[in-house]
């Protein structure tokens, strides 16, 4: 472990130095003279100027790239051009509101997908196994946002309980807050139950063929805490650490989601700004998303060795 | 001279090629064969639209708008009265455009990148490596829609940016693959008959590692069908008034209360063409890959 730390931590800062060089380099996409564009509706070339100077648009590219990283070592991601904001204040600001609903939803997957893994695998065959593959199936096919869609129209137009769209604060009124974040959070965990259901079976049905699941069988131990005692915690560890990985894909889906429920988080805050072509804030949330991930990885490395008595050495 | 070798009886019973091996195991699979049936029905859907689809997908009518299914317009009208149902067939060409279009970009860069790397090792594979874990950072969708926000909203564009999105997947794939048979004995023999490095990676290489290439690049149809729907439906695909199932959606949303089959079908076009594509895939992986099952 105390090895292995140091040389995870190391591979880390090529990944993060090259993950930061393609966010900024985005930038040479844009069609034409990056400082018009930037600039969008406003044509006054003061201002245009002033982008220019601002993010030394007249330098070598390697120059721009060193004062960018520098602000950003510094915790400066530049600032939104549509709000006029600092990027790392509204980053600040819609971080919690994803993460409340991203944890909600991965709740809901975890509750969803591992039980039916577990089901499907020990009733290997059985009605309840192609039940919980259909419904896997059906996850990773489902458009996260016409799930929503039709989750509104059947909840709030037709039955008229849940609210449409919005965030509520937890700290303002739970109630309103659940309430609020319900349908969304189903929504983005359905498709990730899907993927943890499948992990989970065949996790599962390889531990429930090992030789140690045998043993515990021929001691005469009860069919149900062989599985639950000696295999699901055997077949939980690869699990938890894909399950991590899935927290990719939970940030994407997230984008979909809050648009479709209006949710003032990180997703629609990245989509609010590539219409008002606020690159600074894309960049900022891209970046910001990266290291996330990143560290994410890091910490499911970790975890899966810790839970794994064999790689702890 | 040869000849003389073979026995009357080998030349009687043709020894099975593995591929039409894969083919009887993949039509056995029932799923998989659904998956192919609609996957087809729905390329024929696209590539005869203008001859299949009832009416113009951009005439628009004010007597006619937002219709309910019925006799006439079978799927009914949007909020500016143009037919559902052509739109639906349509937009099925965006659709599926997109998924080809950038897969076929991502195997395009990923495989030789990938076979390269892997073969080649050294400085080569670290820095493509690195460049792909980079990639592999930024989640899909999210480096999805900033590529394709820098590049201007257009269909071509989403494309392109699933297209660069998807590649470090195939590199990865490509590059682990060219590893394990890299060492294996017909390619030693190959190399020690003074093949070139060029002529050992298409000739002998390539052909072995297939398989989960093909696997995988319908599996990444799939997703990308997806993708170019949520860009769509962010108003990043396709431009209106041109159909796409994700701007229809799009759209749809605002009409909920008023016309739902707005939303109804666009969506389920999508659910059952990225299930179809997901069947195949995995009925292709069981089918041409024995051991994973």
């Amino acid at each position: 472990m105390l090895k292995f730390l140091p040389r995870r931590l190391l591979q880390l800062v090529p990944t993060l130095f090259l993950v930061s060089v393609l966010i900024f380099g985005l930038q040479q996409l844009l069609p034409g003279d990056p400082a018009t564009v930037m600039a969008g509706e406003e044509h006054d070339p003061a201002v245009i100027e002033q982008i220019r100077k601002q993010y030394r648009l007249d330098r070598a590219l390697p120059i721009q790239y060193l004062y960018w990283i520098k602000g950003v070592a510094e915790g400066d991601l530049g600032e939104s051009m549509r709000i006029k904001q600092p990027v790392s204040q509204l980053i600040a600001t819609k971080l919690p509101v994803t993460l409340q609903l991203a944890t909600m939803a991965m709740l809901f997957a975890i509750v969803i997908g591992i039980p039916a893994g577990v089901l499907s695998a020990v009733k290997k065959g059985s009605a309840w196994d192609i039940g919980a593959n259909v419904f896997a199936l059906w996850g990773i096919s489902t458009p996260n946002f016409w799930l929503g869609i039709m989750l509104i129209f059947l909840f709030s137009v037709q039955l008229g309980w849940l609210p449409a769209s919005g965030f509520v604060s937890p700290f303002e009124d739970l109630r309103q807050s659940i309430a609020a974040t319900v349908m969304p959070a189903f929504v983005l965990g359905n498709a990730i139950a899907a993927v943890l259901m499948r992990h989970m079976r065949s996790a599962m049905l390889q531990a429930l063929g090992s030789d140690y699941v045998r043993t515990a069988r021929a001691k005469g131990l009860l069919e149900h805490v062989v599985i639950l005692k000696h295999a699901l915690r055997n077949a939980l560890t690869p699990v938890i650490t894909l399950g991590a990985l899935e927290f990719g894909a939970l940030l994407s889906g997230a984008v979909l989601t809050e648009q479709v429920f209006s949710i003032p988080g990180f997703g629609k805050l990245i989509v609010d700004a590539v219409f008002n072509r606020d690159y600074a804030v894309v960049q900022g949330v891209v970046l910001v998303t990266a290291t996330v991930y990143v560290l994410l990885n890091l910490l499911a490395d970790i975890l899966f060795i810790l839970v794994n008595p064999r790689l702890r050495d | 001279m040869s000849a003389a070798v073979i026995t009357p009886t080998e030349l009687a019973v043709p020894r099975d090629g593995p591929w039409r091996h894969a083919g009887r195991r993949l039509v056995r699979r029932r799923a998989a064969v659904f998956g192919l049936c609609v996957v087809a029905a729905m390329v024929g859907l696209a590539l005869l639209a203008p001859w299949i689809a009832p009416f113009d997908p951009l005439a628009t009518s004010f007597a006619l708008v937002r219709k309910a299914p019925g006799s006439t317009h079978w799927f009914g009208t949007d909020e500016v009265g143009r037919d559902l149902l052509s739109r639906v067939i349509w937009g099925g060409r965006a659709s599926l455009a997109a998924g080809v279009i950038s897969v076929a970009i991502a195997i395009g860069v990923g495989v030789p990148l990938g076979m390269l790397a892997g073969y080649a090792g050294g400085w080569l594979d670290a820095v493509v490596s690195r460049i792909t874990d980079a990639m592999l950072a930024v989640p899909f969708l999210i480096l999805a829609i900033a590529l394709a926000a820098f590049l201007g909203p257009s269909l071509s564009n989403a494309m392109i940016a699933i297209g660069i999105t998807g590649t470090p997947i195939f590199v990865r794939l490509t590059r682990g693959q060219v590893m394990n048979v890299r060492a294996e004995e017909y390619v030693e023999a190959a190399r020690a008959v003074g093949n070139s490095p060029a002529r050992i990676l298409l000739r002998h290489i390539l052909p072995n590692i297939l398989p989960p290439i093909i696997v995988q690049a319908t599996l990444a149809i799939a997703a990308a069908i997806i993708a170019e729907a949520s860009l769509s439906f962010l108003g990043l695909g396709q431009q209106p008034p041109a159909p796409s199932w994700g701007s229809m959606l799009n759209t749809a949303q605002r009409f909920l209360t008023q016309a739902p089959w707005m939303a109804l079908f666009p969506g389920l076009a999508i659910f059952q063409t990225v299930l179809a594509f997901n069947l195949l895939g995995d009925g292709l992986r069981d089918a041409l890959d024995p051991k994973a099952t």
